[in-house]
């Protein structure tokens, strides 16, 4: 049995951020274990520009962004194992791992779970249709065309507007393909607004809000779907269908963090998130266990994903070096009118630790509505917000007399309030 | 007036752009400088970066990444990307390395944004 102060399982941008930071604490018994054959995550595939810019202050591709991070891990001389897959956490934190040189079983003293999300496939959203090849999701095509060199395709659909279906428009014109339609069941989209922008808007492709596919065509490969605009109750109205001609039909229908290994160790699950429920530090139910990233809950920016894994990895030293940051009564944030969830969902009860963000997102979209946090009876935070949306991650940086009071607070309420009202 | 999104950051500030006098344009609604300038290059030259992959051979990987150092004139995109389409590169290829110079007289070069080692 190998035995490691800190297991990251994950190396994509949260992975070797908190590696970075449990490492520059003082941490130096690292190990990173990483399934694909390159350390970087995702962002080896994101070729597009448009990372970096909090972090950087410049603007990096997704390969460039991951590199300084790799390179930064390198420096240290922090420890990783590519090729190797994590196939099972104990809630005792004893990991089973599969490589290409065999079983692993490392016992550790704090695992940080970093191992990102993955795509909703089309059996999560059940399209009628035939099982035709010429389907996939937009990561998978993105890969193909980004890091294999394939082209999937030739005359696309894409299925929700979620940002890298935005990102596989755009990329399929440039690769000479045909991009028909972005099709969005719901009235708006999820994906960012400046991929709208540049990506549909730049090249004349129709985004259809509130419409969906409802049919799929075609024996061996796909020939064509069939659409139809939905109701308010997000039913297909049959009369408004219409058929279009392609063979590829990309889905990117939104994402699911990646918990079978965190279900495995009996960590907690949000069914929002569908992340772990964590504290302010990050940390699950299951002592010296943590989550960051797109694992926790699926994040818009790079930059927000690697500065909560900063903080996962500082928190995760500070546990190797005093077990007992676990034992404080919490408080659950109560989530109301218009707030999905908060990340963390509990805060630590007279804590004197005083940095500390609340993320939240919001259910729909609303305008001109206020952003409140209650304690108790007082209203400790509230900011106008014109427009917030379901694709933007609102962030709260609270103050140090806020964060004392959510500290000392018996219910904590967050919600948006009209201000019409 | 016109209004644009800024695609600078993924905030995606909404702009409004004072194009009455082209050599005045003013711009509101920007949460930094980029936001300003890209209201201005909108109205008067719109810009956009490239990003696309180019064929590799001896490398671990079949293709690079690159992009504009530089965001290029955006009626520009297609015909640069043209000058990738039967372009192959031999690994090592590094981050930085020049893939295209000047691209059609724009000043700009393609840049890889990714190592490929060589096999």
């Amino acid at each position: 049995m190998e035995k490691h102060n800190l297991v990251i399982v994950g190396g994509g941008p949260a992975g070797l951020a908190a590696a970075i930071s449990a490492y520059d604490m003082g941490e130096t018994d690292i190990i990173i274990l990483e399934r694909e054959s390159k350390l970087g995550g995702i962002l080896n595939q994101c070729i597009h520009n448009g990372f970096g810019l909090h972090t950087f202050n410049e603007e990096l591709t997704g390969p460039e962004y991951a590199q300084r991070f790799i390179d930064e891990v390198n420096k240290r001389n922090i420890k990783y194992l590519l090729d190797t897959t994590v196939i099972n956490i104990t809630n005792d934190k004893h990991i089973k791992a599969l490589s290409t040189s065999g079983l692993y079983n490392i016992e550790a003293k704090a695992i940080i779970l970093s191992c990102g999300c993955r795509e909703r496939p089309r059996g999560a959203i059940n399209i009628a249709g035939s099982r035709a090849s010429g389907i996939y999701s937009a990561g998978t095509a993105q890969k193909l065309v980004n890091i294999d060199g394939y082209m999937p395709g030739k005359e696309v659909v894409i299925l929700g507007s979620g940002d890298i279906g935005l990102i596989m428009a755009r990329r399929m014109i440039f690769e000479g393909a045909k991009v028909k339609a972005v099709i969005e069941l719901m009235p708006y989209s999820s994906g960012l607004n400046r991929n709208i922008v540049q990506c549909l808007n730049d090249f004349n492709i129709p985004l259809l809000f509130s419409h969906t596919v409802i049919d799929i065509k075609g024996k061996n490969r796909v020939e064509s779907v069939v659409i139809a605009e939905v109701d308010e109750k997000l039913n297909p109205k049959l009369e408004t269908k219409q058929e279009i001609k392609c063979d590829t039909l990309l889905l990117s229908v939104g994402l699911l963090p990646e918990n079978e290994l965190a279900r495995g160790a009996d960590v907690n699950l949000s069914r929002i998130t569908r992340g772990a429920i964590v504290d302010d530090n990050l940390m699950t139910n299951i002592e010296g266990i943590f989550e960051c990233g797109n694992v926790l809950h699926v994040h818009d920016l790079v930059d927000y994903v690697c500065e909560e894994a900063k903080e996962a990895g500082i928190k995760a030293y500070e546990y190797i070096n005093n077990k007992d940051i676990n034992n404080y009564s919490k408080t659950e944030i109560i989530c109301e009118n218009g707030v999905r969830y908060t990340v963390p969902e509990l805060i630590i009860k007279n804590n004197d630790n005083i940095p500390l963000t609340l993320k939240l997102r919001v259910g729909n979209v609303y305008k001109k509505v206020k952003l409140e946090v209650k304690c108790d009876d007082e209203i400790i935070y509230s900011r106008l917000r014109p427009v917030v949306a379901p694709g933007e991650m609102e962030k709260l940086d609270l103050k140090p007399d806020q964060v004392l009071k959510l500290r000392n607070a018996n219910t904590i309420k967050v919600y948006l309030r009209s201000i019409e009202e | 007036m016109r209004e644009f999104i800024c695609i600078n950051c993924p905030l995606g500030c909404n702009l409004k752009v004072d194009d009455s006098d082209l050599s005045n344009i003013k711009v509101t609604g920007n949460t930094c400088k980029r936001g300003e300038k890209y209201g201005i290059d909108e109205v008067l030259n719109p810009k956009r970066m490239v990003t696309s992959s180019v064929k590799v051979i001896n490398g671990k990987e079949n293709v690079v990444s690159v992009k504009t150092k530089e965001a290029i004139p955006k009626a520009l995109i297609f015909e640069s990307l043209k000058l990738l389409k039967n372009l192959v590169l031999s690994a090592p290829v590094k981050i930085g390395d020049i893939v295209i110079k000047n691209i059609l007289d724009t000043g700009v070069d393609f840049i890889a944004t990714r190592n490929v080692d060589k096999e």
